[in-house]
């Protein structure tokens, strides 16, 4: 075999593993999505962050404008502190409701920020006070469940959450913490 | 056992010694190229085809499965991280095994049962650095290449059955890819894996080729039990790095 | 500087505890084709590789112009061994590369040549033994006297002082056998080296050596000129240059007794 075959073909050969590599890194993963220039991070409490991952979408009206950095566990007063990496170019008030969101019905969990009115924004190291925990489907349905209960129970047309959660307590009887449960 | 054991360590003793000796064999570097020629470009059709066949039937099954659950547009997801993740690496490096490593076992064993190793040596060339460096470092650099190609000739397998074929939307195949593969969590990972598979596949190769009896009955053998033990250690070995990269 | 290019002194050598060389002395005087001859198992290839320095001896020392062998480091080893060329009993050419290409692989590893020289030196080398015409075959297209010719060329590749040669004439036909023998009287003449022959083959090696060491039972069990061992009159050398079949090295294996044996019941 000729040297310079051997080298033409080698060199095929490589070029070709950086094409699939290249179209694995733009065509198939995230890189090109993950594209945040330089951002500055802040944290938020929260209750229960649900199945929340590492570098799972910040996004706010929809848009990706994050990605969230760390989780910790806080024992002090058993919350967790996510901190999130925001977009530098992305200046959110200091106000800002922090949710966590689930993606469809089964998909996976990111973060949404809900902008509120004050005239100071949030700088790199702050803490975002208004925060709302993960809804925990389990919890969802046994309330739906509750809810279903009391109504065919007491038969009344339009029960209110607190009716039915009266409902089941009088019904049950042992009583108050199944009340308690959902909330 | 004590045996397996000796073994093991010679394999050690010749995988340090290939490492120390490499310097030498970099000088020279066309050796090497002409060694991913043979490892590496060779391997190329049997790996494409494979890949290209791996993802199809990646793609039906996901269907069968997803679709009763309504979310057949995940099948681009499924045949990703499937490909990138766990077959591309394993599957290329047990194609390896069988088409290269095989290849280089049987060469070595023949060149040391002809006493050329020997003759080499007696005119003062290493064939540590001559013979077994290039063929170490071209396994090595061909492995990640073909893993790689595997992956993205499997991809686009799964593609031609899944849009075309199948009719599942254009847009949510690759979207729903992307937002779900991690260039650094599943792309990386999977390239670090076969990179350590490359290693393994070679080093096995090269050892069965130094330690074959210098008989024809040595040879087949040790060019049986490079496919064996190949096989097993790249199997062992991927779960090991799978737990070692899971995130927690 | 010694007159004696290789020297063996008081060696000793084993595998597993079962001594091979029980205290050889050899000399290799410069410039002479000396034999090392013995029955098969005798360790004579043996004797080539320690003095390559392929392995080490248990005892005694072998001196490579001077230095000992096995005290060298590996690249004291490498240089000695650049000194030397050694042609394997089969040839041991390098099945992947053309008859050029093997006997260029000695100047291309160990050299800095350019290759238009390198060219040059190895037509050179192939027209010493005969095979310039040959030069594009691959070893596989050669028979076994042209590939031993081939490997004696690059034995001779860097003109070295030493040449070993394990069995040169082994499974050869007559003809290759003759010319083989006359090369290799003609090419250390022609270099100016010392020539080292490992051989069973009485009547070829008598032709060409100057001086003869039999090995037998891990000692030099006789040594002299060719002449002086034709008229020997020890048993075991009378046997080997006659080619007797019995004699001190008994036609038989050791074993137990022939008609005890076979009448027997047990099983072997």
């Amino acid at each position: 075999m000729d040297r310079t075959t051997i080298d033409l073909w080698v060199g095929l050969f490589v070029a070709l593993g950086f094409a699939a590599l290249l179209g694995l890194a733009m065509k198939v993963g995230n890189l090109t999505a993950n594209k945040i220039g330089a951002t500055y991070s802040v944290t938020a409490a929260f209750g229960n962050i649900g199945s929340l991952k590492l570098n799972a979408p910040v996004k706010s009206a929809g848009v990706v404008v994050g990605r969230v950095d760390k989780i910790e566990f806080q024992s002090a007063n058993y919350e967790a502190i996510v901190t999130i990496n925001i977009d530098k170019r992305y200046d959110f008030p200091a106000d800002t409701f922090a949710n966590i969101y689930t993606a469809g019905l089964l998909g996976e969990q990111y973060v949404g920020l809900e902008a509120g009115g004050d005239e100071v924004v949030l700088k790199n190291g702050g803490k975002i006070a208004k925060t709302q925990d993960a809804i925990v489907l389990e919890k969802m349905i046994s309330q739906f469940l509750f809810s279903k209960a009391s109504e065919t129970d007491t038969k009344t047309t339009a029960p209110s959450a607190k009716d039915a959660a009266t409902g089941v307590e009088l019904k049950a009887g042992k009583s108050t913490e199944l009340g308690d449960a959902p909330f | 056992m004590i045996e397996r054991t000796w073994r093991v360590g010679v394999g050690a003793r010749l995988f340090a010694l290939t490492i120390i000796y490499s310097g030498e064999s970099f000088k020279r570097f066309h050796l090497t190229l002409r060694e991913i020629y043979f490892t590496g470009v060779m391997s190329l059709l049997i790996i494409v085809v494979s890949a290209f066949f791996v993802g199809m039937v990646l793609a039906l099954q996901g269907y069968n499965t997803l679709q009763k659950y309504g979310s057949s547009e995940a099948i681009g997801v499924l045949v990703a991280l499937a490909l990138v993740r766990e077959l591309g690496p394993v599957v290329t490096a047990l194609l390896f095994a069988g088409r290269a490593g095989t290849a280089i076992t049987a060469e070595i064993g023949l060149m040391k049962a002809t006493e050329q190793l020997s003759a080499m040596e007696m005119m003062a060339v290493n064939p540590i650095a001559r013979v077994v460096a290039p063929r170490f470092w071209a396994g090595v650099i061909s492995m990640p290449i073909l893993a790689a190609i595997f992956s993205m000739v499997g991809i686009l397998g799964g593609y031609l059955v899944a849009v075309p074929l199948i009719g599942v939307d254009d847009g949510a195949f690759w979207s729903q890819m992307q937002a779900n593969v991690d260039f650094r969590l599943d792309i990386v990972n999977g390239l670090i894996k076969s990179l350590v598979f490359g290693v393994a596949c070679t080093m096995i190769a090269l050892f069965e080729g130094f330690d074959a009896p210098p008989t024809a009955e040595g040879v087949s053998r040790a060019t049986t039990r490079t496919v064996v033990i190949s096989s097993l250690t790249v199997l062992a070995l991927d779960f090991v790095l799978t737990s070692f990269m899971m995130v927690v | 500087m010694t007159t004696n290019i290789v020297e063996i002194d008081h060696l000793s050598f084993g595998y597993k505890g079962r001594l091979l060389h029980q205290g050889i002395n050899m000399v290799f005087p410069r410039g002479k084709v000396v034999a090392i001859m013995g029955g098969s198992g005798s360790g004579k290839t043996t004797l080539l590789r320690l003095i390559g320095g392929q392995i080490k001896p248990s005892k005694g020392e072998v001196r490579v112009a001077g230095e000992v062998v096995h005290e060298q480091d590996r690249d004291g080893v490498y240089k000695l061994r650049r000194k030397m060329g050694m042609l394997f009993q089969h040839g041991a050419l390098f099945t992947d590369l053309s008859v050029f290409d093997n006997v260029a692989f000695p100047m291309r590893e160990l050299t800095d040549l350019p290759e238009s020289m390198i060219r040059d030196l190895v037509l050179m080398k192939l027209n010493a033994v005969g095979l310039r015409g040959a030069h594009q075959f691959m070893p596989a297209e050669l028979s076994g006297g042209m590939a031993r010719r081939v490997a004696l060329a690059r034995a001779i590749a860097l003109d070295p002082e030493i040449i070993m040669y394990d069995e040169p004439f082994a499974g050869l036909d007559p003809i290759s056998m003759g010319v083989i023998c006359g090369l290799i009287r003609s090419l250390n003449d022609a270099l100016g080296a010392t020539s080292i022959i490992v051989s069973h083959d009485v009547k070829e090696t008598f032709l060409i050596a100057d001086y003869v060491y039999f090995v037998a039972d891990g000692v030099v069990a006789a040594e002299g000129t060719p002449h002086d061992l034709m008229q020997s009159t020890l048993p075991f050398v009378h046997q080997f240059v006659h080619g007797e079949k019995d004699g001190p090295v008994p036609f038989h294996y050791p074993a137990a007794h022939y008609q005890t044996e076979l009448l027997s019941e047990q099983v072997v």
